[in-house]
């Protein structure tokens, strides 16, 4: 089965002429027609994409087909950031990212399923259905790029492109058991993705292996005129020291002395992985969590739960108060219920009297967190912890709780809030249920090429991605 | 922190959410639930901490006031996406109303 090649095996073969495009397509459109129905991974689909992919051969992507997350801006494809509110909407302009992705030679096949608006973390506040988890059905993908590393995981893509505001691309790839790729903020454009949380927002990619990650984040990294927020920092190749190894790295393992972490499988796997990282010559160290700023010690991420809830909700009613069905779409009354809950709660935070209670309280908490990661990042090179405080839940877990998202994503909010990079990669299969964990791996601003470093020797060292020997 | 109906039907008109009086309830649940856990945040001391608005250091991004024709819609294009329109301008709900 030719669709299970990774991008960069794909490539590979592809010039050896050892695999056509044409096997990959007609592979990718077997598993799409077969599951997709159950699994309701994309919301759109372009089953003709073999006849764009053809003239596509000698660019870099080589024609190879990539699934979207549904809030970039498309020509060719609805947009609907899977709301009723933009329900057939078609956008006269390409999202700079997938603009650069077709650039490169790659073909958007489709347009993947995701919380409405990002908002959530199962996929299951879609107004188009909930996705299922490739991995066992009964269980929740993760989200809001659910829809995305479910196309990875079920091998209906060769790679794919998410958006994570706090924990969007980390979690559903820890779920999923695939990789996702969180860059720095400012690293890759945000122009012509659906706004969720603008001082957080930053799309990435949700591959098979850590490599497939910095193919893309090679493409897709750098300066953009439309996004005033993207950093000149210069971009490099990810590919280039990707294997240079980890020997004399210094490493902080945060979070797991936890009262919450502490006695759970996430916290043993997550010190298990501490263990291969200083087989492969790291120097390793626990960091023990504080409830105060202190120097050499990680900040709990408790508080990063009310920051985030605060931050993103107001700059989610200032962002969704755009969509009043006159230029475009469908009218207000077209929005479901967890986007009703936050946009009452962002318009109240930042209405006139909470605004300094609310609003100015959490950006100082949140100077407070980056002020933290200065610190660490002065004494490690990189941090880890688990992605995800637990596997895959099951079907409607998310349902009537209204902090589903952010219990789920509580141990990368900090990271998201202080803008930093981060990846999440396979650490952990559960034999019986088939469910994965993912490891998070993080590091200073515009260091992308440490965590990809990491990644990738961890991944080389252990059994836990099943695509590394195709 | 009680949140009660009443506000919630407030700040919904402050956002232009339609709301039934069944949502309000279960939004003003989902409302309160969610203050409490933001509470948590006062536990933090924040003496002498400045609020951070920008992580990367960017300062004072400029561009050159001028049209950028290659984004530009026809009139057509910006049309063509809406529900509602008339000689070719969209319509709009009356905000002004007749004496």
């Amino acid at each position: 089965m030719k669709n299970k090649l990774t991008l960069k095996k794909a490539i590979e073969l592809i010039d050896k002429k050892e695999v056509s495009l044409k096997e990959i397509y007609d592979d990718i459109l077997k598993v799409y027609k077969e599951k997709n129905k159950e699994l309701n991974i994309y919301l759109s689909f372009d089953e003709n994409s073999f006849e764009k992919a053809k003239n596509e051969k000698n660019k870099p992507l080589r024609g190879l087909p990539i699934a979207i997350k549904d809030n970039f801006l498309t020509i060719g494809f609805p947009t609907t950031a899977s709301s009723n509110v933009l329900r057939g909407y078609m956008s006269h302009y390409e999202s700079t990212v997938t603009k650069k992705i077709k650039e490169a030679g790659g073909i958007l096949i489709g347009k993947t399923n995701m919380d409405a608006w990002a908002h959530g973390s199962s996929t299951e506040t879609s107004d188009f259905g909930p996705t299922k988890n490739p991995r066992n059905p009964k269980y929740l993908p993760g989200g809001s790029s659910g829809g995305s590393a479910a196309s990875i995981a079920s091998n209906m893509a060769i790679a794919s492109l998410g958006t994570e505001t706090a924990g969007s691309i980390r979690q559903p790839a820890s779920w999923c058991g695939v990789v996702g790729l969180k860059p720095t903020y400012g690293r890759v454009s945000r122009y012509g993705v659906i706004a969720m949380g603008s001082s957080l927002d930053c799309p990435g990619p949700i591959t098979k292996t850590v490599e497939d990650s910095a193919i893309i984040l090679n493409f897709i990294a750098g300066k953009d005129e439309y996004d005033g927020t993207t950093s000149n920092v210069p971009v490099l190749d990810y590919t280039k020291n990707l294997k240079k190894g980890i020997k004399n790295f210094k490493i902080g393992i945060c979070y797991i002395d936890h009262p919450d972490i502490s006695s759970t499988i996430v916290a043993k796997k997550t010190l298990e992985a501490g263990k291969v990282l200083e087989n492969l010559g790291a120097k390793v160290e626990l960091i023990s969590t504080s409830k105060t700023l202190e120097k050499n010690k990680i900040l709990s991420h408790e508080y990063a739960i009310g920051v985030y809830t605060v931050v993103q909700r107001g700059e989610v009613s200032s962002n969704l108060a755009r969509y009043d069905g006159i230029r475009y779409g469908n009218n207000r009354s077209c929005f479901g219920s967890e986007a009703k809950n936050r946009i009452i709660l962002g318009t109240y935070t930042l209405s006139k009297g909470y605004a300094d209670k609310y609003y100015i309280y959490a950006q100082k908490v949140r100077h407070l967190y980056v002020k933290n990661f200065k610190d660490l990042f002065s004494k490690y090179d990189v941090l880890i912890s688990p992605a995800s405080p637990s596997f895959a839940l099951p079907s409607g877990a998310s349902q009537g709780n209204p902090m589903f998202g952010e219990l789920q994503d509580m141990l990368v909010e900090p990271s998201a809030l202080a803008g930093i990079c981060g990846i999440s990669v396979p650490m952990y299969k559960d034999e019986e249920t088939n469910l994965y964990l993912g490891l998070n791996i993080m590091s200073d601003y515009f260091q992308e090429e440490k965590i990809l470093q990491t990644a990738w020797a961890y991944e080389q060292k252990t059994n836990w991605n099943e695509w590394k020997n195709i | 922190m009680k949140i009660n109906k009443v506000l919630v039907k407030k700040i919904a008109q402050l956002a232009q959410i339609p709301v039934s009086e069944k949502e309000e309830e279960k939004l003003a649940k989902g409302f309160e639930k969610t203050i409490e856990i933001v509470d948590e945040l006062f536990k933090v001391d924040v003496f002498e901490v400045q609020p951070i608005h920008q992580v990367t250091s960017l300062e004072n991004i400029f561009r050159e006031d001028k049209i950028d024709e290659k984004r530009m819609f026809s009139q057509n294009e910006a049309l063509n996406q809406a529900k509602n329109k008339h000689n070719g301008y969209f319509v709009v709900d009356q905000i002004l109303e007749e004496d």
